[in-house]
């Protein structure tokens, strides 16, 4: 079979490139990622062909018949595969400019591979057991990569990530386990099978536990706190995996759970969702807005268009609770379209930032500046990506958030009142959340980017090798195109959207996209296309009536005071300011004034000023339970005195529990 | 005339511009410019020599023609006399809203390209004016949107009653506020002054002159036109043609320009008896708005109108 030969040289290539990138030699490390390329490519051909064929199943070995080690492929699965491997293509080309002079290049190069077919297994897993190890695969694959730098900082995030992924673990597993009892099947076919004789009240309980378990992976908040805290350490190009591919397999664990094999659920399920969704990309941008470290600027960015995506999923959970089946179809491409686009942009946007810390040496905006001349395509790239993310017209983030935008507004076809209300006001957040995004990108960019030099390394800044910035570019041009033609993107989800919903819709015809129970039509190809006319237009116009007119060269506008210096520039801390106090509220901003006079109070020797917003979620949820945990821990370490009779005398009372009891 | 309706938005912005001027130093006891000042003004800006800053990258270039352009393209989204628009079908508002923001996000990244305090100024300001306005606008328009059951500008005019239901106030209330705000009105932002302390929009284009001010004069008079004529649009359709043709185009044009002129008026009404509030009491203001918004859609779906 086809598929089958596919998926096999896909692993062997990985496998392959995994071991060679062990080799410490420089022509064996290019070659390993040119093979992780070949890898990525097998795989996509696989995913295409997932999509338009029926299911196929793999079955590798099988240690007993419970614990059966098989893949499986659907629609869905080739979706998600797909991405994986556009991405990925894109990350190899990258790492092979970023790890040339990188520490310990060869086991990030090895745990690399490994994390991508991790990635690959757990979209194709079939069963349980399948799905739980590519799962721990993942999981530890990552943290390694986190902790592969040996600093402080890096151990304790990785540390505060491996509790937080595997708290998320023992929560799958335990919903897992609910449905092995109800159905008796430890494949996913069986289970949705079996799941109709399954009570609504235990089937909410495997969906708060999917909930919580893909939630966490996919960092929604309250359970985000650890993505703050990887990324920033992590290296760039496994960030981009990270941010782009690996949270997102929290959101397929969900859909496959909670939509696939739980069928259809009570509204709430929906409703629940699409508040979460709100609530994470509300919140997400605003604590991603205050940050000046690109890297952790970005990974909050993250946790906004998880919500995002949440947000189409929610519709689209609702909508098929109250039978709008069509309803639902649209609701879901919308949020598997930017599941796509967030991916590229995202994955633009870390190679970018990547590109910055490797020339500039520097991660923070405020060192930054005037960027933009010393590395132009990387700029460019990066610019690419912000309007996607900001979701600007004609690129790929428009397209999918105006999708979101139709499935809301749908809302008010659903016969309930609850639903009426909220999904339109999930629609309010969709349009807060844009316009922080947009002053946030704003800032980023036009900090590090535009403006005078505020370094000398930003002075200095040296342009990306090329083969980082084809990687990038292969990224950050799929945005503009995606956005452009979404058409061929949107056919290629439509049969997972069907496996997932039972309904298909044609959301595209002739290049323009139409949401026919609202007749709403756009083509952001129609607007470029107009826009470039009009451009066109103007020049001549301008041409015609401003005939002869110079262009002068001069300094900027210093209010007549010759001299304006680097220092002068409005700063990143400055430009958010005004957002800072406007949500005081949430931020719960301290500020730390400390003046040095040298005659009081008219001279000044010197101002320190510091700003710092209290980690909300820290301090109010995290920072209890773990006093909690010590507690206990605490209490239980009295049975463990280290005296000798104490343990004997347990071994003791062992016994005779056993004899009393074991008989 | 359909697909060229657009052009009278283009041809009389500034009109529609120098008529508020006009109307507030009469309102103000000042005889003032004439109505058509506004034109002088561009056409000299256009015969103008430039000055460009040093500082400036691509960016400072590029952004007066994709904010023009940008603004035109939503001026062909909405219906002006005839609810055939140039993009007819494609008349999407969510799109046109996304186009000011194309639009105020370049011309954000301008203000921070020369490296001047007054441009990082204006910009910050900008984009937290905009996070204030553009959920409360979106959640006024998602009211008519739900009435109409379509996001298609088109749509909402044809289906929008004379018959004024208790959402609608509200929804109007609420944009009536955005529109203030988007077009940096008083008592949002001062359009009359250049003094660093209060300029909002002044801010971020201060390092412009010639033709690339020109240019975002020109596209800030059409989109403060486009923004009244989605107003009336989706508040007052009444007169407007609802099918392509010409039986009377006159009538509807005059409807048109009454329209505007009562938006003008109102306008200038506002600038002069309102004072320009601080900018972190704009949250309240806004808030205030928002909170009719959401109003409007919760009388909407609780009452059915």
């Amino acid at each position: 079979m086809e598929t089958e030969q596919y998926l096999l040289s896909g692993i062997i290539f990985f496998v392959f490139s995994a071991s060679a990138a062990l080799v410490p030699a420089k022509k064996i490390r290019i070659t390993a990622y040119l093979i992780s390329l070949l890898g990525s490519l097998s795989f996509l051909f696989l995913g295409f062909y997932l999509t338009v064929a029926a299911p196929a199943v793999f079955h590798a070995s099988s240690v007993t018949s419970m614990l059966e080690f098989a893949l499986r492929g659907d629609a869905l699965s080739g979706f998600f595969v797909i991405i994986i491997s556009l991405v990925t293509l894109a990350t190899s080309l990258y790492s092979i400019g970023f790890t040339r002079d990188l520490d310990r290049a060869g086991l990030i190069g090895f745990f690399y591979n490994i994390l991508i077919l991790s990635l690959y297994a757990v979209v194709l897993s079939a069963n349980i057991f399948t799905f739980l190890i590519s799962w721990e695969t993942m999981a530890i694959a990552s943290y390694l990569l986190v902790t592969m730098e040996r600093t402080d900082n890096a151990s304790r995030a990785g540390l505060f990530y491996a509790v937080m992924t595997h708290i998320g673990t023992a929560f799958i597993i335990a919903l897992f386990f609910i449905l092995y009892r109800a159905t008796g099947k430890m494949d996913f076919d069986g289970m949705k099978a079996g799941i109709a004789s399954m009570p609504v009240g235990v089937k909410s309980v495997v969906f708060v536990c999917a909930l919580i378990g893909f939630g966490t992976k996919a960092g929604i908040i309250p359970l985000h706190t650890w993505i703050p805290r990887v990324y920033p350490v992590a290296p760039p190009h496994i960030a981009a995996l990270m941010s782009g591919l690996m949270v997102k397999m929290g959101i397929y664990g969900m859909i496959r759970i909670c939509m696939d094999v739980l069928g259809q659920g009570p509204e709430w399920w929906g409703i629940t969702v699409i508040a979460i969704g709100a609530v994470s990309a509300l919140l997400g941008i605003l604590y991603a807005i205050i940050e000046n470290e690109l890297k952790l600027f970005l990974a909050y960015s993250s946790v906004e268009n998880i919500g995002i995506i949440l947000l189409g999923v929610g519709a689209s959970m609702m909508f098929k609770s109250n039978g709008l089946y069509t309803l639902s179809a649209i609701a879901l491409s919308a949020s598997l379209f930017h599941v796509m686009n967030h991916a590229f942009f995202k994955g633009a946007l870390f190679l970018g930032a990547g590109s910055i810390i490797r020339g500039t040496g520097m991660g923070n905006m405020e060192k930054m500046g005037g960027l933009l001349k010393r590395m132009p395509f990387t700029g460019l790239f990066f610019l690419a990506g912000s309007l996607s993310i900001c979701a600007l017209p004609p690129f790929n983030g428009f397209v999918s958030e105006w999708l979101t935008y139709q499935a809301l507004l749908l809302g008010y076809q659903t016969p309930s009142i609850t639903a009426k209300i909220v999904s339109p006001l999930g629609g309010a957040a969709l349009a807060l959340t844009g316009a922080i995004a947009a002053a946030g990108f704003v800032k980023a960019f036009g900090i590090s980017f535009l403006g005078m030099p505020r370094t000398a390394e930003a002075r200095e800044a040296r342009e990306a090798s090329p083969s980082m910035l084809i990687g990038m570019a292969l990224l950050a041009v799929p945005c503009l195109l995606l956005g452009l033609f979404p058409g061929p993107a949107l056919s290629t989800l439509l049969p997972a959207v069907f496996v997932v919903t039972g309904a298909s819709t044609i959301l595209e015809q002739h290049g323009i996209l139409i949401i026919g129970q609202t007749s709403a039509a756009l083509s952001p190809a129609f607007l470029l296309v107009t826009m470039v006319v009009l451009l066109v237009m103007a020049l001549v116009f301008i041409r015609i009536i401003g005939r002869k007119r110079q262009t002068i060269y001069a300094d900027s506008w210093d209010c007549g005071i010759p001299g304006l210096t680097p220092r002068m520039q409005y700063t990143a801390t400055a430009f958010t300011k005004p957002l800072r106090i406007i949500y005081k509220r949430i931020y719960l901003p301290s500020r730390d004034l400390k003046v040095q006079y040298k005659a009081k109070p008219f001279f000044v020797k010197s101002i320190r000023y510091g700003s710092e917003i209290t980690p909300f979620f820290e301090r109010y949820l995290y920072e209890p339970i773990t006093r909690l945990i010590n507690i206990v821990a605490g209490k239980v370490k009295l049975l463990q005195s280290g005296n000798l009779q104490l343990y004997l005398g347990y071994i003791l009372l062992t016994l005779i529990v056993l004899l009393i009891f074991g008989t | 005339m359909a697909y060229i309706q657009f052009l009278i938005i283009i041809l009389f912005s500034p009109l529609v511009n120098g008529v508020i001027k006009k109307l507030k130093a009469n309102m103000q006891g000042r005889i003032g410019p004439g109505v058509l000042q506004p034109y002088y003004d561009l056409l000299r800006l256009f015969k103008k020599d430039m000055v460009v800053s040093t500082v400036t990258s691509w960016i400072f270039k590029a952004t007066p023609y994709i904010v023009f352009t940008a603004t035109i393209a939503a001026a062909m989204i909405v219906p002006i006399v005839t609810t055939a628009s140039a993009y007819g079908m494609m008349g999407d508002v969510i799109a046109l809203i996304y186009l000011f923001a194309l639009a105020r996000f370049f011309m954000a990244l301008a203000g921070l390209d020369a490296g001047t305090g007054f441009g990082g100024e204006g910009s910050s300001r900008e984009m937290t004016v905009a996070i204030l306005v553009e959920p409360m606008m979106m959640l006024a328009l998602f009211t008519a949107a739900i009435s109409a059951g379509s996001t298609n500008i088109a749509r909402i005019a044809a289906a929008s009653s004379a018959v004024y239901s208790p959402s609608h106030v509200l929804a109007l209330s609420a944009f009536f506020v955005a529109i203030i705000a988007e077009t940096g009105r008083v008592p949002v932002d001062n359009p009359d002054t250049h003094l660093e302390l209060t300029m909002i929009h002044e801010g971020m284009i201060l390092e412009y002159s010639g033709r690339y001010l020109a240019l975002m004069e020109w596209a800030h008079y059409i989109k403060q036109m486009v923004l009244f004529t989605l107003a009336v649009d989706i508040f007052f359709p009444a007169g407007i043609i609802q099918a392509a043709g010409t039986s009377n185009i006159v009538a509807a044009s005059m409807a048109y320009a009454g329209k505007m002129l009562v938006l003008a008026l109102l306008m200038a009404l506002v600038e002069s008896t309102r004072a320009k509030v601080r900018f972190f009491r704009l949250p309240s203001i806004l808030g205030g708005a928002f909170v009719l918004a959401f109003l409007s859609l919760v009388t909407h779906i609780m009452l059915g109108k």
